[in-house]
């Protein structure tokens, strides 16, 4: 298969902006998935609202664009009711860590296998350039027109601590990195997180000194390196790129047939109250 | 299964239904007094080859189950008053997207955080109007177990048979009640399986396209056809669509296909109403004490009579206003502050035949509190 039997060529063109780094990161979700042999009729990718979660709608998978910030719960009931599926989950940085910020670290602590992808643009794009939680201190937005006052959430220390067992970041400069990363937590067992720089110059750029989107792509260059790399450790403002978490821990799915395993067969009104 | 006879809470008759029509996912989150359905079905559903989840909250449950109904399970989630209010937002969604789903609200007294461990009914215009924009929805009823396990299957008749999500409006009374109940043998109550297409593989299929009669048959996520859900006013192939035409017909198609089967989806119970003068109607809890209160008066000769709603939405306007045509006075006993007095008050020829009869503290309202009401109503002072 190539990779244009998994999109919906139909409903092309996409509805993203010139310069939209979204493209990209369905680009790479395409590709890692026709590169891990997996059955599109196998695959549900579940999106929240926004401009990442048109995603959904692009690809020729089982699509359920559903409400802002809840992606991951609906795609909680998916992936509970059939483990056999394979769950794919984009989000933006607003909707997967403002409103959805709950389902987010719930996803990530009971370590069910749905592999996370924040679009973070560092904006809410599709409602005219707000600041959001992924903001960086001082950021320009139409809600933040003096810079935000907050400071952003580091998603990939979030997911770790609340207990996500791959998690990852990688950015739309870097599109083979990403591929890589893609395919590595889509394969993972377990809640994998990949946090994915992609940008935003209509709504963020314009308001933050990067109007066009080749100097934003160049602000990833410059400003992202590889776990390790000392840099990061002498600028706050670089961020590690990589693989952060790779575990081994129970997933939910399976945990709860092995709770089924051991329970006693149906006796009578076992359970009533 | 053999018919078996059970002594539970209504909470617990609830479940027993819901097992009966083939409830296969359950997600929920712990609220008074709607827990012990969640705490039930955590130990009964693994053994039955069903599933479990407590979720983060009440939001995150709704849209499970909306997710577990999609792989092609009978789903329910059960809550609250508070958890009531976060579950309107995707309770919305399920409407939209056509999702089959039972969600259960064993009510106490609200706003807000309330009377928890307290009966209350005053959720029944949220149950109609709880979430935005134009829509239609079925809301189910019961007074007695017996007759919460025949609705509780009915609610999974009805959210396959129209695909949409149906409410079961209980009340603290009912759900932790205990009373005798027997559960009919498999096949005794007629129970509506998941209409599914019969589109071949490859072949294209569209989920919003109705068939002849109306109905949408479903393909289960996973499946043979790769679709599209969204909350977004969609084509017949599941895509967002702005074009006029189309939101204009699917808004019309979500109320009608509710509106228009009003006789289908309604449950109800009389007495007496034949040469009844003045007629209680009443629904939940509060219909036991109208009933005790129309069966001990009836004996003195008084001409009482009971008409009980076990389906409130659709409102049944025509069925209300036949039935009680003939009453010199309706007065309907409910625990808010008139909510379905209101309807019945648009639904009836000379509304001012109409009143209220309630009890709005907490406390069940008894036969003694309706006595005394009709006493005034009567012009027989206190």
């Amino acid at each position: 298969m190539g990779t244009r039997d998994f999109i919906r060529e139909r409903f092309f063109p996409h509805m993203w902006c010139p310069g939209c780094g979204h493209g990209t990161v369905l680009n790479c979700l395409i590709r890692a998935v026709e590169s891990l042999g997996l059955d599109k009729s196998q695959i549900v990718m579940a999106s929240g609202i926004g401009c990442s979660a048109r995603i959904s709608g692009y690809v020729d998978f089982h699509s359920l664009h559903t409400l802002h910030g809840r992606a991951l719960a609906f795609a909680t009931g998916v992936k509970f009711s059939q483990p056999a599926l394979t769950l794919i989950v984009p989000m933006g940085d607003g909707d997967a860590l403002a409103i959805g910020g709950n389902h987010f670290i719930h996803a990530a602590r009971r370590n069910i296998d749905v592999t996370a992808i924040v679009m973070n643009n560092r904006t809410y794009g599709m409602t005219g350039g707000q600041y959001s939680p992924m903001s960086l201190m001082g950021d320009c937005g139409t809600t933040a027109p003096m810079g935000t006052l907050e400071r952003p959430f580091d998603a990939v220390k979030l997911a770790t601590a609340a207990g996500a067992t791959f998690v990852a970041r990688t950015t739309t400069y870097h599109a083979r990195e990403g591929i890589s990363i893609l395919k590595r937590a889509i394969a993972h067992k377990g809640f994998s997180m990949v946090e994915f720089l992609s940008q935003c110059p209509t709504q963020y750029g314009r308001r933050n000194g990067l109007a066009d989107a080749p100097s934003m792509l160049e602000y990833f260059k410059t400003h992202t390196v590889p776990i390790g790399s000392e840099k990061a450790q002498e600028d706050p403002n670089i961020l590690e790129r990589g693989i952060f978490v790779d575990e081994d821990r129970p997933e939910y799915c399976e945990s709860y047939a092995a709770m089924v395993q051991k329970m006693a067969p149906s006796s009578g009104d076992g359970g009533a109250l | 299964m053999e018919e078996r006879v059970v002594f539970v809470q209504g909470n617990g008759a609830c479940v027993e239904g819901a097992l009966y029509a083939g409830l296969g996912f359950f997600a929920g989150y712990p609220i008074t007094p709607s827990t012990e359905i969640a705490e039930i079905l955590a130990a009964r559903l693994p053994r039955q080859g069903g599933r479990f989840i407590q979720m983060e909250d009440e939001i995150a449950s709704m849209c499970a189950i909306i997710g577990g109904s999609l792989t092609g399970h009978k789903v329910m989630t059960a809550t609250s008053g508070p958890g009531f209010s976060l579950m309107q937002e995707s309770l919305g969604y399920a409407i939209m997207a056509e999702i089959p789903c039972v969600i259960v609200n064993v009510q106490r007294g609200g706003p807000s955080t309330g009377n928890p461990t307290h009966v209350g009914q005053g959720d029944v215009n949220q149950a109609r109007w709880g979430t935005h924009g134009d829509h239609s929805i079925i809301t189910l009823s019961a007074s007695t177990h017996q007759d919460l396990f025949a609705m509780t299957v009915h609610a999974f008749n009805m959210a396959e048979t129209y695909r949409t999500p149906v409410i079961l409006l209980l009340d603290e009374v009912i759900g932790h009640m205990r009373e005798k109940l027997v559960i009919p043998e498999a096949g005794v109550l007629p129970v509506v399986d998941r209409l599914r297409t019969a589109v071949k593989r490859g072949v294209d299929y569209h989920p919003y396209l109705p068939r002849e009669d109306g109905r949408l048959p479903m393909s289960d996520f996973g499946g043979d056809h790769r679709y599209n859900v969204t909350g977004l006013y969609h084509d017949m192939w599941g895509f967002p669509s702005s074009n006029p035409k189309v939101v204009g017909s699917l808004l019309n198609h979500l109320v009608e296909k509710i509106e228009t089967s009003v006789h289908d989806i309604t449950r109800y119970k009389e007495r007496y109403l034949d040469d009844a003068e003045v007629v209680l109607l009443s629904f939940g809890s509060a219909a036991r004490s109208a009933l005790h209160t129309v069966e001990n008066r009836r004996r003195r000769g008084d001409k009482l009579g009971y008409f009980e709603l076990q389906s409130i939405w659709p409102f049944p306007s025509g069925l209300v206003r036949e039935k009680l045509r003939k009453a010199r006075r309706i007065v309907v006993v409910e625990m808010n502050k008139g909510q379905v007095t209101a309807q019945v008050k648009a639904a009836v020829e000379k509304p001012e035949r109409v009143f209220l009869a309630n009890r709005i503290d907490g406390e069940l309202i008894s036969p003694t509190n309706i006595a005394t009401i009709l006493r005034i109503i009567q012009g027989k002072g206190v």
